[in-house]
């Protein structure tokens, strides 16, 4: 194991979160991988940025590319077969894609995190939660055992695990589902990064467990100030924590918006869509509103605007042309700050 | 509370006399073939097709190796009775490991129950064997949760749809057979050129068609739906709720459908059974589980599920258990869910409660008079609350 960097250069205080600019911006990402099919074009131009102290939830169905995005920012894509052809990423004004390896190190796991969704396979089985967690502080602090496991009883604590200090020598198997994800948290929490990236942190566990999960990183992320980048594909998880949204359809953002604005009027058929698909109270017995066809294969990304086969609105325009990410603004022409929709037919979408 | 867990078949725990579900009218039948055409009776709609009484499931822990010894049970299933009613779907919800796939199988008579009877058509089917259970296996289907697991990668999509009629010839005889899958593929609204193709060609939601319609091929009566829907994308997910909803009033078809989003089950359900730790909490029609519940259960199930409505954020009161569920190697004592219930006392921790209309709301048409098995059960506005 090596000791990347000295414990002379333990990362500097916080800057504060006024110090202007946002924490992480993605800008024009692109992301495809060779496969024996073709290139199967996976992200293709994504723009977002994050602030310290805010969510953004990332929304989409399998395959639309929200995972792989998240990996690339964390810089643990596959590659090859990965390959990022275009685009930058940038972490406080700097570009991660242009870093070397060390130093993206330096800021992997201390400055942006990530929760991964099934906690049990993202442990290892052989190693007891304790050494894991410790594992945060001996490599990029050079903590001594002792002090890592010390640290190590501190985190579970802050997780609300029961009993830290008599289970952190217990391994992953001896702990339920909900308490996992909780350790999963305690990890990436370990050196409070100024951003989080929890991917569907929720998904594999029950309702009344997942309620338990959200409301602790909620908690954590006021506590620390932390960016928060959310992705999941449950409407229902979104619209409790997000303060923005970007949905995403076949690598691409379709539409930004502001949690409550994003609900109330949806200005792209596929969120259009997949609001109305939610069985409503009012529509008990009759038939859901169903998207029709499926999401496109990522190797034959439907020409011009990709969700034209299964729009209802689709003109002959969609087919030849890829829609930009509008600016959406109100019938009068008044911005509306934070929206856009890359729909050729945003206006009669939101207000039609 | 570690009692042997060495129950008789007839040995009915006695905490659980369910006094809620109506009585059986059982057919007494002396040969298979007497058997056999009783089983070809046909259930009025409104009737019960399939009754279930005190239903228990223990698998047993043992320990050593070569002298094994039963040193405990997991107590999956433990003491259920519900009634499903023809041309019914009836949703159980409830979290993972609380009994709910378990009582599918023992449904289906893949596991052989340690206690309880199931009715089908007035016959018992846990004691059944030979043609008569052959012919009750072909009148109750299964659809499965993963649609990428449950069909096998080597055979053809015509294969897989078409194996029930190598069991149950009677239904399709050998030359009609290739029309007969083309049919079905067709009614669940894939194309039936695609005959000659495996799973991997088809996405999620086709093959969960597939799996449908293979769960249809023998012309069942009732099918039992075990997460059908989960493993889905939430787009494609409408588009098989709409199918099941459709094939239900094509082929006059009972539903049990076992899921745990809350959201899709009211949509699908007339009625539904909330499960915790191998018993029925709380069973009613859907609108007296979601508006009106009273077992506290389910009151802090329904407040957990996340609204996909943002301005329902903040008015929301939200009931946060605390822990996790209890092994169902060593279940509480009295009221499972006491060790995480707010209103718990100390009769919660003698008495079993039984699942039965509380007293409180009996003979009146209130919403809440259904059955409940709390000893404090009552009316909590969770869904609503502002």
């Amino acid at each position: 194991m090596t000791i990347i960097d000295k414990p002379a250069d333990v990362p500097a205080p916080r800057p504060d979160a006024d110090s202007g600019g946002p924490l992480l911006e993605v800008r024009d990402l692109h992301v495809e991988f060779r496969t024996r099919d073709g290139v199967a074009k996976a992200v293709n131009g994504v723009n977002y940025t994050v602030s310290a102290g805010e969510t953004l939830a990332v929304l989409g169905e399998s395959g639309s590319g929200k995972s792989v995005t998240a990996q690339a920012i964390m810089g643990i894509l596959d590659m090859p077969p990965g390959r990022i052809p275009k685009g930058e990423i940038l972490f406080r004004g700097e570009d991660m894609l242009k870093m070397s390896e060390d130093e993206r190190r330096k800021i992997r796991g201390r400055k942006i995190a990530m929760i991964f969704q099934d906690a049990l396979s993202s442990l290892n089985p052989v190693l007891s939660v304790g050494y894991q967690l410790g594992e945060m502080f001996r490599v990029h602090l050079g903590l001594s055992k002792k002090e890592a496991k010390a640290r190590s009883i501190e985190l579970m604590d802050q997780v609300k695990i029961p009993a830290a200090a008599a289970r952190v020598g217990d391994y992953p198997h001896q702990f339920s589902g909900g308490m996992r994800q909780r350790i999963m948290i305690a990890m990436a929490l370990a050196l409070e990064p100024d951003l989080i990236i929890a991917d569907e942190p929720t998904t594999a566990l029950d309702v009344t467990v997942q309620a338990q999960v959200m409301d602790l990183l909620a908690e954590l992320q006021r506590e620390y100030n932390m960016g928060l980048i959310l992705i999941t594909h449950d409407l229902g998880v979104v619209a409790d924590v997000a303060d923005k949204i970007a949905v995403m359809y076949a690598g691409r953002i379709v539409e930004t918006a502001p949690v409550h604005e994003l609900y109330k009027r949806p200005s792209h058929p596929y969120t259009q869509g997949l609001l109305d698909s939610i069985p409503r109270l009012d529509q008990k017995g009759q038939e859901l509103y169903a998207i029709k066809g499926l999401p496109p294969n990522l190797t034959r990304i439907p020409s011009g605007c990709a969700f034209n086969p299964r729009c209802p609105k689709a003109q002959d325009i969609c087919r030849t042309e890829i829609p930009a990410l509008h600016p959406v603004t109100e019938q009068d022409g008044t911005e509306l700050p934070g929206r856009g929709s890359a729909c050729h037919f945003w206006k009669e979408t939101i207000h039609g | 509370m570690a009692e042997p867990s060495k129950l008789a078949k007839d040995d009915e725990p006695k905490d659980d006399a369910t006094p809620n579900v109506s009585e059986v009218e059982t057919v007494d039948v002396t040969t298979e073939e007497e058997a056999v055409a009783a089983l070809d009776a046909t259930v009025e709609r409104g009737e019960p097709i399939l009754q279930v009484r005190n239903l228990v499931k223990h698998f047993p822990l043992t320990q050593g190796i070569l002298f094994k010894k039963q040193i405990g049970a997991v107590k999956a299933v433990d003491g259920v009775s519900f009634d499903l009613y023809q041309g019914e779907t009836l949703g159980i919800v409830g979290e993972s490991g609380c009994g709910k796939s378990t009582v599918a199988k023992l449904l289906m008579n893949l596991e052989q129950a340690t206690a309880g009877e199931i009715f089908y058509k007035g016959q018992d089917i846990t004691r059944l064997s030979g043609r008569a259970l052959k012919a009750v296996r072909r009148n109750i289907q299964m659809v499965f949760q993963d649609p990428y697991t449950s069909l096998n990668p080597r055979m053809t999509v015509g294969d897989i749809i078409g194996e029930p009629f190598d069991i149950h010839p009677e239904v399709a005889p050998k030359g009609d057979r290739r029309r007969k899958v083309q049919e079905l593929l067709d009614v669940v609204g894939l194309n039936p050129e695609y005959i000659n193709r495996y799973p991997h060609q088809f996405s999620g939601g086709q093959r969960q068609r597939i799996g449908i319609a293979r769960g249809l091929a023998l012309n069942p009566e009732i099918i039992i739906c075990d997460e059908p829907v989960s493993a889905l994308d939430v787009s494609v997910q409408a588009q098989v709720i709409n199918l099941m909803e459709r094939l239900q009033d094509e082929f006059n078809l009972s539903y049990l459908f076992i899921a745990h989003d809350l959201s899709i089950v009211r949509h699908i359900s007339d009625r539904v059974g909330v499960m915790y730790l191998g018993k029925i909490a709380e069973i009613g029609t859907d609108e007296q589980i979601y508006e009106h519940p009273t077992h506290p259960y389910t009151q802090a199930l329904l407040s957990a599920v996340p609204v996909p409505d943002p301005d329902a954020r903040e008015g929301r009161e939200r009931i946060i258990l605390t822990g996790d569920v209890p092994s169902p190697a060593n279940p509480p004592s009295g009221c499972r869910f006491r060790t995480r219930c707010w209103k718990a006392q100390d009769k919660c921790a003698e008495e079993v409660p039984l699942l039965a209309i509380p007293e409180r709301f009996k003979g009146t048409d209130s919403p809440a008079a259904h059955e409940s098995a709390c000893h404090f059960a009552e009316e909590k506005d969770v869904v609503h609350a502002a």
